[in-house]
């Protein structure tokens, strides 16, 4: 009898025979097993899906009445209006230039550097050197934003930052940097590149480790120079961990780490022209300005946009090496 | 000859290079710590230095008034410190839960509905409701806001990291195990508990920290649902966001403003107290669990 009933699971999981959607016992407990996670995104990924049709109705809120009934009763479907006014504002064509212009140069910095850090850092003959220079710079990974924007306001700060105090004892005029729309993109590529570029680096590194060792071996036999290594087996090796990221990267061209744009900036109004992307748009469309339809509009958008971009990267890579692809 | 057997002591750059590319490294791990020491410097300044000299590396006067203070408004940062400690802690654990019996379930390859879960779970991951609808629906729909809640459930569940779990079950967990469970007639739920989880830890670490560092340092649900007559409920990420607007609030209407309420806001050096206190747990461990965020990395590159 015991043994029947092993026999059956066994052969159940080793050769599944089922006719039409017939669920075993054995799928029911894990069905069980993951309803919570399901929950979670049925409630914090799905639910939201729907809310989606704000964008496309004139948000009206109904006195004493729940969202729902606002949403769907209370409030008139208006069609593409909402996106209409939207590309009538003069903010779109600055905030889409912004949030791409950053995006390119951080994917073209993130890409570049990393990469030769990674190698040359496998290059360094001390190991407890490397370990610890690759430890520090794996520091700004770990922090937020909000701590970062102190760190620059002690620098930037117009009366005490350090920069400014420096300027004063070289004779020079101090910069109100939080006035100054022009130094800042310059400011926010290296405030990027300087909290990420360590924990890329230590992802190309992770790579170029796992690479077999008789590859380069045989290279040296072969008399291959330091470069012609690099050229022909390091980075060869690479591709797959590059593409990969670099469809994520891309794939999320429209959309911005808000706490960057935001907080580092300290929200001051003179820099917006050069710091206020879709994400910063959208949070104070809602928050500030309880401007629904553009909120939504925009927030749409960048939603579509971005899937768009996820497909049509993964299908360029895919083209390109059908190794890389993502899905 | 002599080549061909050790090539990875020939294959090294010269002595050269290697002091070029050592020292430049040694530049750059400078440069990456030295705006925590900095601030941790600011934090340990007098007030009267702050003022005559600015920010300095070397303040005229040392000063601990700073971390007096913090301890001093107690009820305010104090709470602040407790909040972050909890919200860390529930939702690390919730967070393991979901993130553990999802990537369990999906990594079982006879489980019926796994290609539906499979894309049920990626299907966000490609495409979001965005900021408006989420908000509307967390606040409205699921009364989240100025709760601990909308603070905890969010962020709590991830498919990257369900995937990491997921291709570790199926790497490292042999089947075999799974199977006696079975055979021995326990049901999934036992399996996963007695069998799955004791041989998951480093995975089960690895997002558990993963998960730790994010909620530690999370502020952006605190801004979206916190209110500001709910400072008990407020996080020290939230905390230091909502110094920074009050001071810049105070920077553009100065003249609104008497010394009364100032004194409220705290010092330039308190401040940066602050940041030490959010920082320093972080500088302190995470070299530790480096390696467990590089293993996990590279478990999630690993297609499935």
């Amino acid at each position: 009898m015991h043994r029947a009933a092993a026999t059956r699971s066994l052969s159940a999981s080793a050769k599944p025979r089922r006719r039409g959607l017939g669920l075993l016992l054995d799928d029911f407990e894990l069905i069980l097993l993951s309803l919570p996670s399901i929950l979670w995104y049925l409630a914090f990924c799905y639910a939201p899906l729907f809310g989606l049709v704000i964008a496309f109705k004139n948000y009206k809120v109904a006195p004493g009445k729940g969202f729902l009934y606002s949403l769907f009763v209370r409030s008139k479907w208006v069609g593409f209006k909402n996106f209409e006014f939207l590309f009538k504002s003069p903010d779109v064509a600055i905030i889409f230039r912004n949030t791409i212009g950053y995006n390119l140069a951080f994917i073209l910095i993130g890409l570049v550097l990393p990469v030769t850090l990674a190698i040359l850092i496998s290059q360094v003959h001390s190991s407890r050197l490397a370990k610890g220079c690759q430890t520090a710079m794996f520091l700004p990974h770990f922090l937020s934003w909000v701590v970062v924007s102190y760190f620059v306001y002690a620098f930037l700060a117009t009366d005490r930052g350090l920069i400014n105090s420096l300027l004063k004892s070289v004779g020079g005029e101090t910069i109100t940097w939080y006035q100054r729309p022009e130094y800042w993109p310059f400011i926010l590529v290296f405030l990027n590149t300087w909290k990420t570029v360590g924990y890329s680096m230590v992802v190309y590194l992770a790579s170029i480790t796992g690479i077999d060792q008789s590859l380069y071996e045989s290279a040296v036999i072969d008399g291959a120079t330091k470069w012609q290594q690099v050229k022909g087996i390091t980075l060869p090796m690479l591709r797959p961990i590059i593409s990969i990221l670099f469809i994520m990267n891309v794939g999320h061209i429209f959309s911005s780490d808000f706490g960057l744009f935001y907080h580092a900036t300290r929200d001051s109004g003179s820099l917006s022209a050069v710091t206020q992307t879709i994400d910063v748009y959208v949070y104070k469309a809602l928050m500030e300005r309880s401007n629904y339809a553009y909120a939504s509009a925009s927030g749409l958008m960048q939603s579509v946009l971005g899937c768009v971009m996820i497909v049509a990267s993964n299908y360029i890579v895919k083209r390109i090496d059908p190794e890389s692809g993502f899905f | 000859m002599k080549a061909a057997k050790k090539p990875w002591v020939f294959n090294k750059v010269g002595p050269i290079p290697n002091a070029l590319i050592s020292a430049l490294f040694i530049a750059l791990a400078l440069g990456t710590l030295l705006p925590l020491v900095f601030v941790v410097v600011i934090s340990f300044s007098s007030e009267a230095s702050i003022v005559a000299k600015g920010y300095s590396f070397i303040p005229m006067e040392w000063s601990t008034a700073a971390y007096d203070y913090l301890l001093d408004t107690s009820n305010y940062i104090g709470r602040a410190f407790v909040n972050s400690i909890g919200i860390t802690i529930t939702g690390t654990l919730l967070g393991l839960m979901l993130i553990s019996t999802l990537g369990y379930t999906i990594s079982r390859p006879s489980f019926r509905l796994r290609g539906v879960y499979t894309a049920f779970i990626f299907i966000p991951m490609m495409f979001s409701g965005g900021l408006v609808s989420t908000y509307m629906v967390n606040t409205q729909v699921f009364g989240l806001k100025n709760t601990y809640l909308a603070l905890i459930l969010p962020g709590a569940c991830s498919t990257w990291y369900a995937i990491i779990m997921r291709t570790f079950f199926q790497t490292t967990i042999p089947d075999s195990i799974i199977e006696s469970g079975k055979i021995d007639g326990a049901s999934q739920l036992r399996i996963f508990v007695r069998l799955v989880l004791p041989i998951s830890l480093p995975v089960i670490a690895t997002i558990g920290l993963f998960l730790t560092f994010a909620y530690w340092n999370a502020w952006y649900g605190a801004m979206l649902y916190l209110d500001s007559s709910h400072r008990d409920l407020y996080p020290l990420q939230y905390v230091l966001v909502s110094i920074q607007n009050s001071i810049s609030f105070m920077a553009r209407n100065e003249e609104y403003f008497t010394s009364e309420i100032t004194k409220t806001i705290p010092t330039e050096s308190s401040r940066m107290a602050i940041v030490t206190v959010v920082v320093l747990p972080i500088a302190c461990s995470y070299p530790f669990f480096q390696r467990y965020f590089i293993n996990g990395l590279t478990i999630g590159a690993v297609k499935g």
